[in-house]
């Protein structure tokens, strides 16, 4: 009954969000079937959310959003110290998400695009583990609440928590859908972690790496597909930088 | 009676985002009341500009969690109108039918999740889910059909993937269809209990005049498109959707703040209604009339009826929306196009009002230029103008500081603030 040498039983559980859409926080409510077995096995002490009730004595922290701005380092600073276990949920409490878009212009420009001569406080966004020490991340855009309940379900009963090491196309296959390159489109299915069961190709839409890079990615040979069928290296960058989620050399070096 | 209140609700819980709500009376005397919304600004504007047109409405589905769907059908309007795209009728009504999904689940959480606990003096949901496992029930219920509709109209609840430029990638199969139009059909009795239920609430019977900006029905309730239309008599083209916002910086909120003709006006559910009541579907109406909403109602914590009432239309108008699919073929749900320059504007009522989002896009097809102008925003200044109001009433009738505490909160979560949305 231990992870990360913690004893969890029912464990007291925080929800806190910082720069995001609250998505993720919403997955949470969802999934009705499951949502009473879910709520019974934890104890949700900080959903602000949802919930009035406020306590500063959880086991694990919740964290989704991105960092943006001076209160929220301090605010998780201070949740890193209460929390045994701290989570980021999401794509953007992982990798920045969609909000690192923001950082392709200089911070100044973008006050004042949006505050005209009115400027609001802000920082160039950056994700949790920029900040502080994260100990497990559940990528997403949003996270797939079946995900969470598998994780939290293993937390508390002390098991391993995995993540599959194949990407997105081997759950796209299992659906039997005709590949997106075949019609014409860019999808980043085969170097993305799996674990959302391919949700955009079976819409017939592209992956757009929400999940970010999977254990193992042949980046050569999927840059050689990509420009076999006709898509420029500025289009693939395009898509790569979407959530963040493939942050590293091989961005850098396109 | 002199009295003396010092209210300051530091990140009001039960409502999307953070924010404040600060009060202060000297000896019977209002010296300040402030909606203050303090949550960090995320530039989506900023963001959009220089992408492709086709991941716009991807990133701006982005600007909020619950009303994903809204977002992407606001910027996708504003895309096509932009490059002047004509969509297929058949992806019209499917995208209608996602945002019907959405408005129930919307509502449904609201009313249940956020609003209830306040009718029932507890903290949150939770402890409903013990105590009144009907009441849960319902709220469980519908809210798992509006997910499941959303899934299979837009492939996803939160943050749609099937809704994209031209129309729509995927067409559900007409199998599930017909399965779909049954699950609501069996759900109309959980409906009409939830209609019981309100009916049994009494609403705070707080009224103060207000302007309210929504869509212009013609021929039917609106959701998507069209003139824009205030009840103290504007009418604006959407186009025009500047002239109507009035969009203004406060020093102490990273929202924006919006005005018409007044002060302030409200968006919203009740804004519909008091602008559109007449193309309820009967039966909705019906239901208006017993829960005691009447347009032009005045009276803020109405929206929550008007939110009940507008969840019983959707489902009704879902389900002859899916009748009408099922006698079409599903094929044409997608037009080509070529990006091309131009600006767009895409008006959306969306859960909590009337959304806009305007382009600007060069030849290629990469944004240039983005404005939106999300319906919280539009509500910030009315909110902040009913609180002195609420807070005088209140004093006269003898409340004490708990009770006005109490109802401060209220009256901010009745309007359903999505605050992340409107510091976008
Ligand atoms: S990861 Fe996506 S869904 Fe989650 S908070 Fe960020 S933008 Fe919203
Ligand atoms: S559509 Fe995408 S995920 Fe599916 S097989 Fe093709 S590349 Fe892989
Ligand atoms: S298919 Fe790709 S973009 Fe879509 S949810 Fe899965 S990982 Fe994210």
């Amino acid at each position: 009954m231990k992870y990360l040498g913690v004893e969890l039983q029912k464990p007291k559980v925080g929800v806190f969000d910082f720069t995001s859409c609250e998505g993720c926080q919403l997955q949470l409510a969802n999934k009705e079937g499951s949502l009473v077995d879910f709520l019974s096995l934890i104890e949700i002490v900080n959903f602000r959310e949802i919930s009035s009730d406020k306590s500063d004595d959880y086991d694990v922290a919740l964290i989704e959003g991105s960092i943006s701005r001076a209160d929220e380092v301090e605010r998780l600073k201070k949740i890193r110290e209460n929390a045994k276990i701290l989570v980021a949920l999401g794509s953007c409490a992982c990798f920045g998400g969609v909000n690192s878009l923001k950082n392709r212009f200089p911070i100044e420009e973008v006050v004042t695009e949006v505050y005209g001569d009115m400027p609001k406080e802000t920082e160039p966004v950056r994700r949790v583990s920029d900040v502080v020490k994260v100990d497990l991340c559940i990528p997403g855009c949003p996270v797939s609440k079946a995900e969470v309940e598998r994780i939290v379900v293993n937390l508390v009963t002390g098991a391993e928590v995995k993540f599959p090491k194949y990407p997105v196309c081997v759950e796209c296959k299992q659906h039997v859908n005709t590949c997106l390159f075949d019609l014409g489109q860019l999808c980043l299915g085969p170097i993305t972690q799996a674990g959302c069961g391919a949700v955009c190709p079976n819409g017939k839409y592209p992956c757009l790496g929400c999940r970010g890079a999977f254990a193992d990615p042949n980046y050569e040979a999927f840059k050689n597909i990509v420009a076999e069928k006709g898509f420029s290296m500025e289009y693939l960058k395009e898509r790569l930088s979407f959530y963040n989620g493939f942050s590293g050399a091989y961005k850098d070096e396109m | 009676m002199k009295c003396d209140l010092n209210i300051d609700v530091h990140h009001l819980t039960r409502v999307e985002g953070h924010g404040n709500i600060h009060v202060k009376v000297k000896d019977g005397k209002l010296v300040d009341a402030k909606w203050a919304v303090v949550e960090t600004p995320r530039f989506f504007e900023a963001m959009v500009r220089g992408l492709s047109h086709d991941l716009a409405p991807v990133l701006t589905a982005r600007i909020c969690g619950i009303c994903s769907i809204g977002h992407a059908l606001a910027s996708l309007r504003a895309v096509e109108r932009a490059m002047d795209v004509q969509i297929p009728k058949t992806a019209k009504k499917l995208r209608l039918l996602a945002k019907h999904g959405e408005t129930l689940q919307s509502h449904i959480l609201h009313v249940f999740f956020l609003v209830a606990p306040d009718f029932y003096n507890v903290g949150s949901v939770i402890p409903i889910v013990a105590q009144h496992p009907d009441v849960a029930g319902l709220a469980v219920r519908l809210k798992g059909l509006a997910n499941d509709l959303c899934d299979l109209v837009a492939g996803r609840t939160t943050h749609p993937v099937s809704l994209a430029v031209g129309g729509l990638t995927k067409a559900p199969s007409k199998d599930d269809l017909a399965k779909m139009k049954i699950a609501i059909e069996e759900r109309l009795p959980d409906m009409l209990a939830t209609i019981d239920l309100f009916a049994s609430l009494k609403m705070p019977a707080f009224v103060r005049e207000t302007e309210f900006v929504s869509l212009k029905g013609v021929n039917e309730y609106p959701w998507i498109g069209g003139d824009l239309i205030s009840t103290d008599g504007v009418v604006k083209p959407e186009d025009d959707y500047l002239a109507m916002t009035n969009e203004y910086v406060v020093d102490f909120s990273t929202s924006k703040f919006t005005k018409l003709s007044r002060d302030a006006f409200a968006a919203g559910a009740l804004a519909r209604f008091n602008n559109n009541h007449h193309f309820l579907h009967e039966k909705a109406r019906e239901a208006a009339e017993r829960l005691g909403l009447r347009a032009v109602n005045h009276n803020p914590f109405m929206n929550n009826v008007a939110q009940v009432v507008e969840s019983y239309h959707v489902m009704l108008e879902s389900i002859e929306m899916i009748q009408a699919l099922l006698d079409s073929d599903l094929k044409d749900i997608r037009a080509d196009y070529k990006p091309t320059a131009g600006k767009g504007v895409g008006a959306v009522e969306v859960p909590r009002g009337i959304l806009y989002h305007c382009y600007e896009t060069d030849d290629s097809g990469i944004i240039k230029k983005a404005n939106c102008i999300i319906p919280t925003t539009q509500n910030n200044a009315n909110i902040h103008y009913d609180l002195p109001e609420l807070v005088n009433q209140e004093m006269a009738r003898g409340k004490d500081e708990n009770e006005i505490e109490k109802l401060c909160e209220m009256l901010v979560r009745t309007y359903d603030p999505c605050i992340s949305c409107s510091v976008h």
